[in-house]
């Protein structure tokens, strides 16, 4: 076990000094372009949020049953198929009645892979509705995978808003990412105070624009909606004039001749057409801009709009009207959205946190170092020197993998100089017992080294196993921790075995003729 | 250093009733106190802030707090002088803005002295879903090291390092039952660390053991304990000592976030360590583990 072969120590040198590298350009300032590579700060370290949000799915899925109630019916109108009683049940279910002559035709036509109107997924073997008959009366319902499908589209669609709207304020490096089917995760380093993104994440921002009728009651085709400051209401016709779909750029504006903000928009060719139309045959009545089911303003209509251009008025603050022409400049949420958690942290904790945990690693390093140089003497100057390389490896691998350290990874790395050292504790403690019986000194460190290995490798094993299960169950700070420990026992028996083996042997080596040599 | 030769054996049945008496009375805790269950997995909303102003007494913050119609809400210091924890069961809000309404709200009532430091807000879908996964997370491990064990050592060494394991498990809760601290997701980190840590040393002895069954023909199952515990010994002290001198850096040094994950960490060192040697042991010494026991998975490896 002490015998090392020449290129044995060269790539151990090597691979250390590599690490150590890594380890140590965390703290130097300088720029290389081959190497440029430091450890991310987790989010409790340098400050900043951390939002999930959830997509409600029910008004797309209502949105597109009722889309399919009408494809439908035209596709059994075309095949002459004759049915009754099509309705929606549950918000997931189109029943309808054919007679005794249609049902198996048209359960072939809902059928199989080359259904024109109901589609198969190949990748999962299923089409996009399951198909239920119940003597006449025959059952649409979305499968799993297809409603898995609908709500990843949905999801699709929010999370490239959702970047849109994290883009435009413009904060550090955010990141979006997806989880599972119906969840956005949001962090965002550096910024300590969410509240304006929370509010204009939180929007769906679906704008429409809609007639004020004259009736009094509501009645067919219309709706009560009301004002944005719940101060009035209005009945607002059902049919949309112009929605947000058809803007091209929106902007916060200062209008000079009644002193107010407004937000000014520009449609797209299309919206400029339908828009001078409204209005040319809507003079003197009132058109309602209308912003997730509230009015913010009805202004009377004057003159016809030709140019596609137009603005938008209401009790706008210039924050307000600046956020509202964000909004409507990165488009509609496909579904509205919460948010289910929020993690913040101010850059003074995170920078407390930080100092925290360096002082509490330096303490906790000193004295375990201590503690082995008072038991073991110049073996514990080498278990330290393990303990040196141990921490620039780890810290070497987690800057190569660009790892986020946390705060709970820290202590990761603190348990890891307490823990790293058993290993060298129980090789230690095995060759005194051999010496005993071993009067060669070298034999006796090379048999303590070898009959101690299956205990330390069990014994890591074990630790690396909870650290696995961690790591994959864990969630946000604890995945640092397992990260850390995790890695820590990986660099911690390279350490042992490699280098503090190295020294060993060549101190042994050495002195073997030493009377009490540990 | 002189090898020890501390008879252990002699109290393994005193300290079985110590621990049985423990586990009950932990478990009789669990069931009918609970545990004080954080906003990581009850739900709710947590803040951190630090008042400037020094004149500001608890009771004045609790009394504008319990203004603001939040339910049920807690007060505590935390930490250094002017740092407070305010937790309640905000339910998931509608409104995206209650945290910026309430530092409105305090503003207005108490002044604008507040620095929000750390705000954690949990809804209950999230929460549950957080909570499940920490029990998984904890199952799997055991389970993972159940079969590890049962791969490298013979059943009986299995079943004394499980009984180990959940012997520290259920004393680490009890306790913090017992003293109502905080559990929350690094508490499971700590509790999963504690799980690895008692299974180390644990495996420390019975390889130990092992090897001395086989060597020693002619001794019994409970000396053979008692000599690998006495032969392991000094290394098992250093160990525990130099991960406690570790983990008490972080306790004392390592700021409040860290305070309840280093207490859990130390009191799992310290149950582990006295669990690898009078519950794991004596379950060999009941199960009559003899030289025949490893002899012959030796043979049937070859």
């Amino acid at each position: 076990m002490l015998y090392f072969s020449k290129l044995k120590i060269i790539s151990v040198i090597i691979f250390t000094i590599i690490l150590s590298y890594f380890s140590i350009s965390n703290f130097t300032k300088f720029d290389d372009n081959i190497f440029n590579r430091n450890i991310n700060l987790g989010l409790d370290l340098q400050g900043g949020s951390y939002l999930l949000l959830e997509i409600d799915n029910t008004p797309v899925i209502e949105q597109h049953l009722q889309n399919e109630l009408i494809q439908i019916k035209n596709f059994l109108k075309d095949k002459n198929i004759i049915y009754k009683n099509i309705n929606i049940t549950d918000n997931k279910t189109i029943s309808f009645e054919v007679d005794n002559q249609f049902i198996d035709s048209t359960v072939s036509l809902f059928e199989g892979k080359n259904s024109e109107i109901n589609p198969y997924y190949d990748q999962f073997k299923t089409n996009q509705f399951d198909l239920l008959v119940n003597d006449n009366n025959i059952e649409l319902s979305y499968s799993k995978y297809g409603l898995v499908q609908l709500k990843s589209s949905s999801q699709n669609q929010a999370i490239e808003i959702v970047r849109r709207r994290v883009d435009e304020i413009g904060t550090n490096d955010p990141n979006i990412l997806k989880r599972g089917n119906n969840r956005i995760l949001v962090e965002l380093p550096g910024l300590d105070d969410p509240d304006r993104i929370k509010n204009l994440l939180g929007k769906t921002a679906n704008l429409t624009f809609r007639f004020i009728t004259q009736n009094e009651e509501e009645s067919f085709g219309t709706e009560k909606l009301s004002f944005q400051d719940e101060t009035a209401e209005a009945i607002v016709s059902k049919r949309i004039i112009l929605s947000g779909d058809n803007l091209i750029d929106a902007q916060p504006r200062m209008d000079n001749q009644v002193n107010q903000t407004v937000v000014s928009f520009n449609l797209d060719r299309v919206g400029a057409k339908k828009f001078a139309k409204a209005t040319a045959t809507g003079v003197g009545k009132k058109l309602a801009i209308i912003l997730d089911g509230k009015i913010i303003s009805a202004p009377n209509i004057v003159e016809p709009i030709i140019g596609g251009s137009g603005q938008i008025t209401g009790d706008f603050t210039f924050q307000s009207a600046t956020d509202l022409a964000l909004l409507l400049r990165s488009g509609a949420l496909p579904a509205p959205m919460k948010i289910i958690e929020e993690r913040t942290v101010g850059p003074d904790l995170g920078q407390d946190s930080i100092n925290a945990g360096i002082l509490s690693l330096i303490i906790g390093f000193v004295l375990v170092v201590l503690f082995m140089i008072a038991k073991y003497r110049i073996f514990g100057l080498i278990a330290n020197a393990t303990l040196v390389s141990n921490l620039l490896l780890l810290i070497g691998i987690l800057t190569l993998f660009e790892a986020t350290l946390t705060l709970p990874g820290i202590a990761g790395i603190i348990l890891t100089v307490g823990m790293a050292v058993d290993a060298n504790v129980l090789i230690y403690e095995r060759i005194k017992e051999e010496i005993k019986n071993e009067d060669n000194k070298v034999l006796a460190f090379d048999s303590g080294y070898l009959k101690s290995r299956t205990t330390i490798l069990d014994a890591n094993i074990t630790t690396l196993i909870a650290a696995i299960i961690l790591f994959a169950f864990g969630s946000g700070p604890v995945k640092g921790f397992a990260l850390t420990l995790g890695v820590g026992i990986l660099t911690t028996l390279f350490s042992v075995y490699f280098i503090a083996r190295l020294l060993t042997s060549l101190y042994v080596i050495k002195n073997k003729n030493k009377e009490k040599l540990i | 250093m002189q090898k020890s030769n501390i008879p252990f054996n002699k109290f393994y049945k005193s300290f079985n009733y110590i621990s049985i008496f423990l586990i009950i009375f932990s478990l009789s805790l669990l069931l009918f106190k609970g545990l004080n269950f954080g906003v990581d997995f009850k739900g709710g909303t947590l803040i951190e802030l630090r008042s400037l102003d020094n004149s500001l007494t608890i009771s004045e913050l609790r009394k504008s707090f319990n203004n603001l119609t939040l339910g049920d809400v807690l007060v505590k210091k935390f930490g250094k002088d002017n740092d407070y924890v305010v937790k309640f069961e905000k339910k998931q809000s509608v409104d995206e803005n209650f945290i910026h309404n309430i530092k409105a709200e305090l503003a207005n009532d108490v002044g604008n002295i507040f620095e929000f430091r750390r705000v954690e807000s949990v809804g209950p879908k999230v929460s549950a879903e957080l909570l499940k996964s920490g029990i998984i997370a904890i199952a799997l491990s055991l389970g993972a090291m159940l079969i590890y064990i049962w791969i490298r050592f013979e059943w009986q060494f299995s079943l004394g390092a499980i009984a180990a394991l959940f012997h520290d498990v259920i004393i680490t809760l009890g306790f913090f039952s017992l003293f109502n601290f905080e559990i929350n997701l690094s508490i499971v980190a700590a509790v999963l660390t504690i799980v690895g840590y008692s299974m180390n040393d644990t495996v420390v002895i019975f390889d130990r053991v092992r090897e001395n069954l086989k060597k020693y023909s002619d001794i019994k199952i409970n000396e053979i304990t008692n000599i690998s515990i006495n032969e392991t010994l000094s290394r098992t002290i250093i160990t525990s000592l130099t991960t406690l001198l570790a983990l008490l850096s972080i306790f004392i040094f390592g700021g409040a976030i860290l305070k309840g994950f280093s207490f859990a960490m130390i009191l799992g060192v310290i149950i582990g360590t006295y669990s690898s040697i009078y519950i794991a042991n004596p379950i060999l010494v009941r199960l009559k583990v003899s030289q025949k026991t490893v002899i012959k998975e030796d043979r049937e490896i070859n």
